[in-house]
């Protein structure tokens, strides 16, 4: 049996309720049909005589040659979950930031509810009811969740009284929009999830009736997803209006009324989402057909180069800086000629797996061999010997966002003789390697020169992996390697590994879209609470078997062991 | 408002001038409501500092120090660290500078100088690295390490100077005079060896000193692969664990370059000027050089350049005080204040005006 879901498989909504994907708490119940029902169907006649939520009018906007948004028109209808998709530096973020007066717009005007507003800074937005959740969160990481909601706004000179509101209509909304949270949990000890849960709350707190999600799911795990959607149906159902940016086209599909495709800052197509499908709108994103999995031949590992380039991982033991273990006696191999996807429930050790074979972390115990030899050494000793690591953050690790690019494109790298003579850096040559590197990915724009952190979310997510691919490497770690990306890009992207694959090298994969490593690994292992519990053939695996090995049962087992 | 960056020339130029202008403005409301005529005011600080040979050798001659602790402070702020102990180590690079000038006097000058200059890094690097490794291995903030020793320096010289090397039979703490031959020759004595006489002033050869290590801060810290560890290791150390760079090292490295620059202090005023050790020479340059690297933005150049302002503002300021009676020593170091208020402190308090003129670029 082939893979039974493709890499974008739709899955249809039941009911109201938003199921984004079956974890392991509803695993048995898989249903394959693809049923709309389409919420929104009462919207009809009337939409005409209520101004829209939101209406911007020929926005436009630079950044030096960079040119954003050019001529973006967009109206967002009252109590309805709008979504807004294209490729990366598409200008969605641009265009969001300007709504909420991030940005100011070099020409172009906003209208709120039928009226002209001039925001110039959040403030005036928030007045306006807007409301947005960044992908980087901006809380107070020491306070406490009440803390947070009430910053700025505590009416007053004793925080007492205004905790105490606060945690009356924290509790409303709580209940009005499955919004639980510990109002006194400290929000550093917070999940990302949760974390999420309080920039939301603040916005409804400060009285937002329109809601801004920045690529949301892209930190969580698919049921903290589950649940934000689940917050976003609640929204609406309350007449909220929801915008919502994501690279995921079956969010779209689930959850949206309607969407609006930007590709290099202008609107190129807006739809009804059920009159539309993922294949059109991946079409109208990118310009052209992209096919939403990429096929692969079988793995023949070990077959190009007998014994090279494989990855041993032998008992294994990782101990966090609070002395609890987090990955224990993991062994594993990874041949030559293959790719091993780890799957699990984030948070079950994984990324510290990953950062001890990388180097980053020290292992309390266990070996880890490369083509061999025995691996020791910080990360820079283990990429001589032909590994190469795409961590799971860009932004925490993978690049250094105040540097140029081309810096950020040697990061690991920097004391190669292409890049470097004794004394002097080669200036000239990075740049040429980075210019090389971005033509590679189609990064954009495709400018050495420019900040890192200038560029979009996608787009430096493209030059970690060009840094890291492009050395081709003899083993390779990738942790989630298309957050963030765009679909055109997650095309070319599995291309590349699947090559590497062919080449001869073995690539250990982690990610949290179990589709990915269904669709790009060989061999997957399921860990669970630091151990691997389980290994499956990628041809005789599915959401449900690997839902349940990550929940820590194996299905298999009883009936293998009778 | 979130939009803080600039294009090159309106962050490098257009905003420190305005900055200046400003405090500037300022500074002539102040000594307009003392009583005082603050266009001639303006006029003899501007006469005081580059007027004539003398006041342009005495306003690089403090130009001098501001570079010394101005580097110092800009590479240990790439590292992502704030040593505000460039007193405490320029003093110790003083003592390693007079050591050598007292014990290794029986050398010729071509021997001596070198010497000096290894000792005043060594020295100066030396009680630097101490506050480092106690950051890189144990967490210890340098602000408060490099303060403490600050403190611990100048005492230190206290004990040397009246108890060590004072010299016999003299009340003031202070060693004896160094022989003639170990002077870092005086600019005016160096010019007139070229037949181009100049008036006598403090300024020594030590200014091409500052110069030159100016330029081995911007080659280090921009075009070697070490500066480029110790840019990762200040912008993100998170980076650095994964590019298998040790921040810790590189903590250390960064703390030693940095003391080493504060140290180089020592040499223009122990060789190049007063030819004794003696107390408190460092008179507050290391502290300023905080306001120099911050207004030069941590750059050589910036550095160069907010030194030569500084040197002005103490050379014209002494003058100020000394020709306009209404004018206190107290008013200059206000008007000092305001300077560094504006140009540091303040840097973006202009941004917004600045902003209309950019948009069109
Ligand atoms: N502050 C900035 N300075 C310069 N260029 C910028 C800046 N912010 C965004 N850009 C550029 O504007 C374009 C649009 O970026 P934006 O972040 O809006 O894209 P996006 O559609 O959100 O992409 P992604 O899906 O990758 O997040 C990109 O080419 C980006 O490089
Ligand atoms: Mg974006």
């Amino acid at each position: 049996m082939s893979n039974p879901l493709p890499l974008w498989g739709g899955v249809g909504e039941g009911a109201g309720e938003f199921r984004l994907r079956r974890m392991v708490q509803d695993a048995p119940d898989l249903i394959p049909g693809v049923k709309h029902t389409p919420a929104q169907a009462a919207l009809g006649e009337g939409v005409d005589v209520i101004p829209p939520a939101i209406e911007l009018r020929h926005i436009d906007k630079r950044f030096g040659a960079v040119h954003a948004n050019r001529d973006v028109s967009l109206a967002v209808q009252a109590g309805t979950i709008h979504g807004i998709v294209g490729e990366n530096g598409a200008g969605k973020s641009t265009l969001m930031s300007i709504l909420y007066g991030f940005y100011q717009a070099d020409r172009g005007e906003v209208l709120i509810r039928g009226v002209k507003k001039t925001i110039a800074r959040p403030v005036q937005a928030i007045a306006a009811g807007i409301g947005m959740v960044f992908q980087h969160f901006k809380l107070v990481e020491p306070f406490t969740v009440l803390e947070n909601i009430v910053l700025g706004v505590e009416g007053g000179k004793l925080i007492a009284r205004a905790l105490a509101h606060a945690r009356g209509e924290l509790a409303r909304l709580a209940r009005d929009y499955a919004l639980e949270v510990d109002p006194d949990a400290v929000v550093a000890t917070l999940s990302v999830g949760l974390q999420q849960r309080v920039e939301i709350l603040k916005a409804l707190y400060r009285g937002a009736e329109i809601l801004i999600l920045d690529e949301p799911t892209s930190v969580l795990t698919p049921q903290e997803a589950d649940h934000l959607f689940r917050i976003l149906g609640a929204l609406k159902r309350q007449g909220k209006t929801v915008i919502l940016i994501t690279h995921k086209l079956r969010e779209i599909m689930a959850i949206t009324d309607r969407v609006t495709v930007m590709r290099r800052g202008e609107v190129v197509a807006e739809r009804e989402t059920r009159a539309t499908t993922q294949e059109e709108l991946a079409e109208l994103m990118v310009g052209r057909k992209v096919l939403l999995q990429v096929s692969k031949g079988a793995a023949r590992p070990g077959a190009a180069r007998p014994g090279a380039g494989r990855l041993a991982v032998e008992d294994l033991s990782v101990v966090d800086a609070s002395g609890v273990e987090r990955v224990k006696n993991v062994s594993f191999t990874v041949r030559a000629g293959e790719i091993v996807g780890i799957a699990g429930v984030a948070g079950n050790g994984q990324s510290e797996l990953m950062e001890a074979i990388a180097g980053i972390r020290r292992a309390a115990k266990g070996t880890v061999r490369i083509s061999g030899g025995a691996a020791h050494g910080n990360a820079r000793d283990l990429r001589r010997q032909g590994l190469a690591h795409v961590p799971e953050d860009r932004r925490r690790m993978g690049l250094v966002t105040a540097f140029a690019a081309h810096e950020s494109a040697i990061l690991g790298y920097h004391d190669d003789p292409a890049f470097t003579g004794p004394i002097l850096l080669d200036r000239r040559a990075i740049v040429a390697h980075c210019a090389a590197q971005m033509r590679d990915f189609d990064v954009r724009p495709p400018d050495p020169h420019l900040a890192s952190e200038s560029f979009s979310g996608g787009n430096q997510q493209k030059m970690v992996l060009a840094r890291e691919i492009g050395r081709d490497p003899e083993v390779l770690l990738v942790g989630q390697p298309t957050r963030g990306v765009d679909i055109g890009a997650i095309e070319y992207i599995h291309r590349r590994l699947i090559a590497l694959r062919d080449a001869g090298k073995a690539v250990l994969l982690i990610s949290v879209e179990l589709d990915e490593i269904m669709s790009l690994a060989d061999r997957i292992l399921v860990m669970f609470d630091g151990r691997i519990v389980g290994e499956v053939q990628a041809d005789k695996a599915d959401e449900r078997l690997l839902g349940l090995m990550m929940a820590g049962i194996d299905p298999r087992t009883p009936r293998e062991a009778a | 408002m979130t939009e803080t960056r600039l294009p090159r020339w309106a962050g490098l130029v257009a905003l420190p001038i305005v900055n200046i202008l400003a405090a500037l403005l300022l500074s002539g409301l102040l000594v307009a409501a003392i009583g005082a005529d603050p266009w001639q005011a303006l006029l003899v600080l501007l006469r005081g500092a580059f007027g004539y040979q003398e006041a342009i050798g005495f306003t690089l001659y403090y130009t001098t120090n501001f570079i010394f602790t101005g580097l110092a402070v800009a590479v240990a702020y790439h590292c992502g660290l704030f040593n505000i102990g460039g007193e405490g180590q320029a003093t110790l690079g003083g003592l390693g500078v007079g050591l050598v000038c007292l014990y290794a006097d029986a050398l010729p000058f071509y021997l001596v100088l070198p010497l000096a200059l290894i000792a005043s890094t060594a020295f100066g690097a030396a009680w630097a690295v101490v506050p480092g490794i106690l950051q890189a291995r144990r967490g210890s903030h340098v602000v408060i390490t490099t303060i403490m020793f600050n403190f611990i320096a100048s005492t230190l010289m206290v004990y040397l100077l009246t108890h060590v090397l004072i010299r016999p039979g003299q009340m003031s703490p202070e060693s004896r005079e160094f022989l003639p031959h170990t002077f870092l020759p005086f600019a005016h004595q160096a010019l007139a060896w070229l037949g181009i006489p100049f008036a006598r002033s403090p300024l020594n050869l030590s200014f091409f000193l500052a110069l030159l290590a100016s330029v081995f801060v911007w080659g280090f810290v921009w075009h070697t692969r070490w500066g480029y560890e110790l840019r990762v290791v200040g912008a993100n150390p998170q980076a650095a664990l994964y590019a298998g760079i040790s921040p810790q090292r590189n903590i250390v490295l960064a703390m030693a370059i940095s003391g080493a620059l504060a140290g180089l202090l020592g040499v223009n005023e122990i060789m190049g000027v007063n030819h004794r050790l003696l107390l408190n020479f460092t008179a507050g340059y290391g502290f300023v050089g905080i306001a120099v690297s911050l207004m030069g933005r941590s750059h050589p150049v910036g550095i160069v350049l907010s030194s030569l302002l500084f040197g002005a503002l103490y050379q014209g300021g002494a003058e100020l005080a000394f020709e306009v009676p209404r004018v206190s020593r107290e008013i200059v170091v206000v008007i000092q204040g305001l300077v560094i208020l504006f140009a540091g402190a303040l840097e973006f308090l202009f941004l917004p005006l600045l902003r209309p003129f950019v948009k069109a670029a």
